[in-house]
């Protein structure tokens, strides 16, 4: 690990005050960082313990919605009652995500930044426009089983690995984000950006910015949520395909729907082409697997990953049929 | 850390009992060190060195209670908190496995919760309460846990053991089924290479009861 300074943040203010500095890096849980920092991927000069911030709360907004500090632990949220009853999606998406113990210290906040699995980024020798920009991408023609099919570019085809960023897609949460100059707020759905020819760039948060909240939308009306996560073992594996859905379904049709996949994708990956297939259509085995092929149309398969395909389709139309049946 | 050499020889012997584990310590190997060839041995030496090293500069004062012990550690922030607790506190029950948060090896409780302690740094602790495989139970008196992985001989090699304890421990305190399925999920965090998975679940559901 290269030598940094490490300084312990008791205020918000402080925290981005001092992230405002070059080569500054917050840590929370250090799940990811912690591992990259070991690697030689990420070398900060400068780390920040944000832990003793106070953003470690789950309140009710006034809207019915929840707003949750970004240093809630993976674990709390996903058992969170609220969570629970009124964001299956969440629990189940967050339940599905690494292990007990990583859960228990990975935060709101870091989930949503954690860095790809690419083997080629995390190995710190190959060619990798992600970590050096410029230097080429490895996974194209390489070892790219795991990759992506969505929103690749032909300098990253690096998947976002998080389970917990598809549910908040696909519930339309907000990201609240404090800087040194001031605060703002950001749909989750523009949160991430594509790799593009600046695929080292993911998020649009700004150098010292810092995630303080997450906010969720109250739950649709009778809506029914779940995520399904289909992988190379039954449990502790990134994505290979998965699932986001949330319907509400009234009189045999589906009234609302948001579907977003992971696992697939260069950013958690929402698919308008199935809301649409879904919405005002019946409530059936033809309506799901109508919206699983909308959901893939435009994927793009690399040299080893071309079964994710047909992989997201079947996962996308069972998940679209287990929601349904939930009472 | 600085090599050393061996003061003493047979003509010279040493005066105090020797354990395997001073040995390796006192010629600045690790017993995983030790099987690489001598150029490698060197590198992972010097590279292991440094974290625990109190001299380095920006080393900083941390204050943790580890099995109902306070302790006050002059640390480089790049320790981790298994690097403190096995390097600096000599706990070394809590096992490095994959040192990447992949294994669960690792695994002690923190304010009662499991985590792994390799993806942690150590100054990230201060005023935390730790608890490690050596605080849970002693030979004479062992942890209902302990007694039950004895039992069912819930383990083979048993490097993979602590971590398995320590998080089969700290799950009564988290909202999981009680049904294999559900414990298997639970305890996917900890690998057993061995594939000790049968007996290491029968020992949980017994400990549970």
């Amino acid at each position: 690990m290269h030598p940094f300074t490490f300084n312990r943040a008791s205020s918000t203010d402080q925290a981005v005050k001092w992230g405002a500095a070059p080569n500054v890096r917050f840590i929370a849980g250090g799940t990811t960082l912690t591992d990259l920092m070991k690697l030689g991927v990420e070398h900060p000069t400068q780390v920040v313990d944000i832990n003793r911030l106070p953003l470690a709360e789950v309140e009710r907004t006034p809207e019915g919605g929840l707003k949750v500090g970004a240093l809630v632990r993976n674990s709390d949220l996903a058992w969170h009652l609220a969570v629970k009853q009124g964001y299956p999606v969440l629990s189940e998406a967050l339940l599905a995500g690494a292990s007990g113990q990583l859960r228990n210290m990975a935060t709101t906040g870091g989930n949503l930044l954690q860095r790809t699995r690419c083997m080629y980024f995390r190995d710190n020798l190959s060619p990798c426009n992600k970590r050096e920009p410029g230097t080429g991408c490895a996974a194209i023609g390489g070892a790219n089983r795991t990759l992506a099919i969505f929103g690749t570019s032909e300098h990253c085809i690096a998947t976002n690995p998080s389970d917990m960023n598809v549910a908040l897609v696909a519930l339309g949460a907000q990201v609240h984000i404090q800087g040194n100059h001031g605060s703002r707020v950001v749909p989750v759905g523009e949160f991430f950006l594509l790799p593009g020819s600046t695929p080292q760039v993911e998020t649009v948060l700004q150098p010292g910015e810092l995630i303080t909240h997450v906010a969720l939308p109250p739950p649709l009306e009778g809506a029914k949520s779940g995520y399904l996560k289909l992988r190379d073992r039954a449990s502790y594996e990134f994505a290979l395909a998965s699932a986001a859905v949330v319907l509400q379904i009234d009189g045999g049709r589906v009234r609302q729907a948001r579907v977003a996949l992971g696992g697939v994708g260069t950013l958690p990956w929402r698919s308008p082409a199935a809301e649409q297939a879904l919405v005002g259509a019946p409530a059936s085995a033809a309506t799901w697997r109508a919206a699983a092929e909308a959901a893939v149309r435009g994927a793009k398969a690399q040299s080893e990953n071309g079964f994710k395909i047909e992989l997201a389709k079947r996962c996308v139309a069972q998940q679209l049929a287990t929601v349904a049946a939930r009472v | 850390m600085a090599k050393q050499k061996l003061q003493f020889s047979p003509d010279n012997p040493p005066l105090l009992p020797l354990s395997r584990r001073s040995v390796l310590q006192a010629l600045g190997i690790s017993s995983t060190a030790a099987v690489l060839g001598s150029g490698l041995a060197q590198a992972a030496g010097s590279a292991a060195a440094a974290p625990g090293d109190a001299a380095e500069p920006g080393a900083q004062i941390l204050n943790m209670t580890v099995n109902g012990e306070p302790h006050s550690l002059k640390i480089d922030p790049r320790t981790t908190l298994l690097d403190a607790l096995r390097e600096r506190l000599q706990l070394t029950g809590t096992k490095k496995g994959c040192d990447h948060g992949q294994c669960g090896a690792c695994t002690v409780q923190v304010n009662g919760r499991r985590v792994n302690s390799c993806l942690s740094l150590a100054l990230m602790h201060e005023g935390d309460a730790i608890s490690t495989i050596e605080g849970l139970g002693t030979p004479e008196q062992l942890h209902p846990m302990q007694a039950a992985f004895v039992e069912h001989d819930a383990y083979q090699c048993g490097y993979c053991t602590s971590g398995q304890i320590m998080s089969a421990v700290a799950l009564a305190n988290e909202p999981y089924g009680t049904s294999d399925s559900d414990i298997k999920e639970a305890m996917s965090g900890n690998i057993c290479r061995c594939g000790a998975y049968s007996h290491i679940l029968k020992a949980i559901k017994q400990a549970r009861g």
